[in-house]
């Protein structure tokens, strides 16, 4: 019996190292670069695990105005909340009517979003650019001017068009599994279509909502391919990681690892802090109960 | 009210939106793939003339392009054997031991997950800076001599390796945490009689942890593998942008970059020979890891 404490003692001394070294594999690099990005310029040639120096805020100034930043995650916030809104607006009353209705042709909606679930955007950003470049020219011809390109709004649409099926999956998921008993309770109160779906029905599915706006959250500010093609040339729009990615590449030309840490940091945050929020908002999700009596 | 003419346009009202959306931005472009792959295209004019199967044929001849399959390949292959390995024994671990602190590690390995694929390159650009880097001077600790003559982790030699790392770093915590809920849905009472029956941890992993989750391992295999031949052109266009000279190219950014020079046509050539391949090799696997659904 003694042996075999002893063996699980170092068993259990080798698991917690393991976790621990895996932790720290990630929290050390994160952490790092907000050390960095309040350090000098001249403390990058040294030994990278010494403290700061001081606390160098210029970076963040710098990265806001000299790089654009502020500029870029203005643009951020912007595709994001639009690609959010419209991609509610248009997935929620799809997916209750694909969940919860029969009509002519539902099943043939339902299996061509379950297929666009295999679709992924990068395969399809390039005959999509191209479509808009011939839209755009198109439009210059006839109205002398175009406005497919270098445009957020159209972006936010790509962005929501292109996650329309992971978003209908999630949700239709949630709906089918709702009792009729919601609707034909509604309908005898004598409560239309639209004002059932919208007064009884949304707020029921708020846990998936919410997940919904977390994923697509992710997805959509931290997106760079589709924003990189589409909003390419002199003076564009960028979006925050396009930005960075621009600032990164400028950086190995002109050093200014301060800056560009910096610019490091501004884009991780907010996903951070809404991670940090989303810990306690799951645990409240799960136990929000369905049908009473 | 329930039926008839308010019903429908109220149907309608509801999916038409959706389905516009849909098929403009995915299912025309999806279709345009396939077309665009047989015709030739000129970089600034919509003409387009009709080549058959030229675009593949000058792909299946073209060394750089093969060379960018063989590292996506390479990748999926070992990112993959890497990722779920370290996910399934630790989470089996943080399952079914008793470990302090387990909603910490779990907070903390899903935080890879919810940074973008360019904060990452961020991250890992500094971890691999030859002089003063992250790694190199914590080598340089054991071995003095690196700090001298610098380990080039995106040299030619190491790329590889150092984008394996930056992606298995990436995935791991994500399925870490999605392999613990299923195996905490495993009947604890198994375990007990196995333990009684003189079964150590180890046979128990093997005999009852992988069996009863297997169908959850299947189905993420097949998601994994198609995601990493999109995550592989994420990390390499923003890491190493397939530099240098094409060490790190992958079968998607080459893509990319035929887009860039203007050879449309070639390019959906090329995206249309990873598309199949994609599918082909989520079918093999499919297959391959198919086994008697276990009950219990």
């Amino acid at each position: 019996m003694n042996k075999q404490n002893g063996g699980t003692k170092l068993y259990k001394f080798f698991i917690y190292f393991v976790l621990f070294a895996l932790a720290i594999s990630i929290v050390v690099p994160v952490a790092w670069v907000f050390m960095a990005s309040v350090k000098e310029n001249s403390e990058f040639y040294g030994n990278p695990w010494t403290l700061p120096n001081g606390l160098h805020w210029e970076n963040f100034v710098n990265a806001w105005n000299k790089a654009s930043m502020g500029e870029y995650m203005i643009n951020s916030v912007i595709v994001t909340a639009l690609a959010l809104g419209i991609l509610l607006v248009v997935a929620l009353p799809a997916s209750y009517a694909l969940a919860r209705f029969k009509f002519k042709g539902c099943k043939l909606l339902n299996t061509a979003f379950m297929a666009g679930l295999f679709i992924n955007v990068n395969y399809i950003v390039v005959p999509i650019f191209l479509m808009l470049r011939d839209g755009n020219n198109w439009l210059m011809k006839v109205f002398g001017q175009g406005f497919l390109l270098n445009n957020l709004f159209v972006l936010a649409v790509v962005y929501a068009a292109t996650a329309l099926p992971f978003t209908i999956y999630l949700l239709s998921g949630y709906f089918v599994t709702l009792p009729h008993d919601y609707e034909e309770a509604a309908y005898i109160d004598g409560a239309g279509f639209v004002t059932t779906m919208v007064q009884i029905i949304f707020p029921m599915a708020k846990p998936s909502i919410i997940t919904v706006i977390l994923f697509n959250f992710l997805s959509f500010w931290n997106e760079y391919i589709i924003s990189m093609t589409l909003m390419s040339g002199m003076g564009a729009q960028k979006t925050l990681p396009v930005g960075l990615l621009n600032l990164m590449q400028a950086q190995q030309a002109a050093a200014q690892y301060g800056m560009m840490y910096a610019g490091l940091v501004m884009v991780m945050v907010p996903t951070l802090i809404l991670y940090i929020c989303v810990q306690k908002q799951l645990t409240q999700g799960m136990t929000m109960g369905g049908l009473k009596g | 009210m329930k039926n008839g003419m308010g019903r429908n346009l109220f149907l309608f009202a509801c999916v038409a939106p959706a389905t516009l959306l849909f098929f403009i931005f995915m299912v025309l472009p999806t279709f345009n793939v396939f077309r665009m792959s047989l015709f030739e295209r000129g970089a600034y004019s919509p003409t387009e003339t009709f080549v058959g199967f030229a675009n593949f044929q000058s792909a299946f001849a073209d060394p750089k392009f093969i060379r960018s399959c063989q590292n996506m390949i390479l990748m999926i292959v070992v990112v993959t054997i890497i990722t779920f390995g370290f996910a399934i024994v630790f989470a089996s671990i943080l399952t079914r031991e008793n470990i302090k602190g387990k909603n910490i590690f779990r907070v903390i390995f899903y935080i890879p997950n919810i940074l973008s694929v360019v904060v990452i390159s961020g991250i890992f650009s500094a971890i691999y800076k030859p002089e003063n880097g992250m790694l190199n001077s914590i080598i340089g600790l054991f071995k003095p001599e690196v700090l001298a003559d610098p380990i080039l982790w995106k040299g030619e030699r190491m790329v590889m390796v150092s984008l394996v790392i930056a992606m298995v770093w990436q995935a791991i915590g994500y399925y870490m945490v999605m392999y613990m809920a299923s195996i905490s849905a495993v009947s604890e009472s198994l375990y007990e009689s196995a333990g009684l029956d003189g079964a150590n941890r180890i046979q128990q992993f093997f005999m009852i942890t992988i069996p009863l989750i297997w169908t959850n391992i299947r189905t993420t295999l097949t998601f994994f593998i198609i995601s990493t031949i999109n995550m592989a052109f994420l990390f390499v266009t923003a890491l190493t942008s397939g530099g240098p000279n094409g060490a790190s190219e992958v079968a998607l950014s080459y893509m990319y970059k035929q887009k860039d020079a203007g050879l449309y046509g070639y390019s959906m050539a090329v995206g249309v020979i990873i598309f199949l391949f994609s599918f082909a090799l989520s079918g093999i696997v499919n297959k391959i890891t198919e086994r008697e659904p276990l009950e219990i």
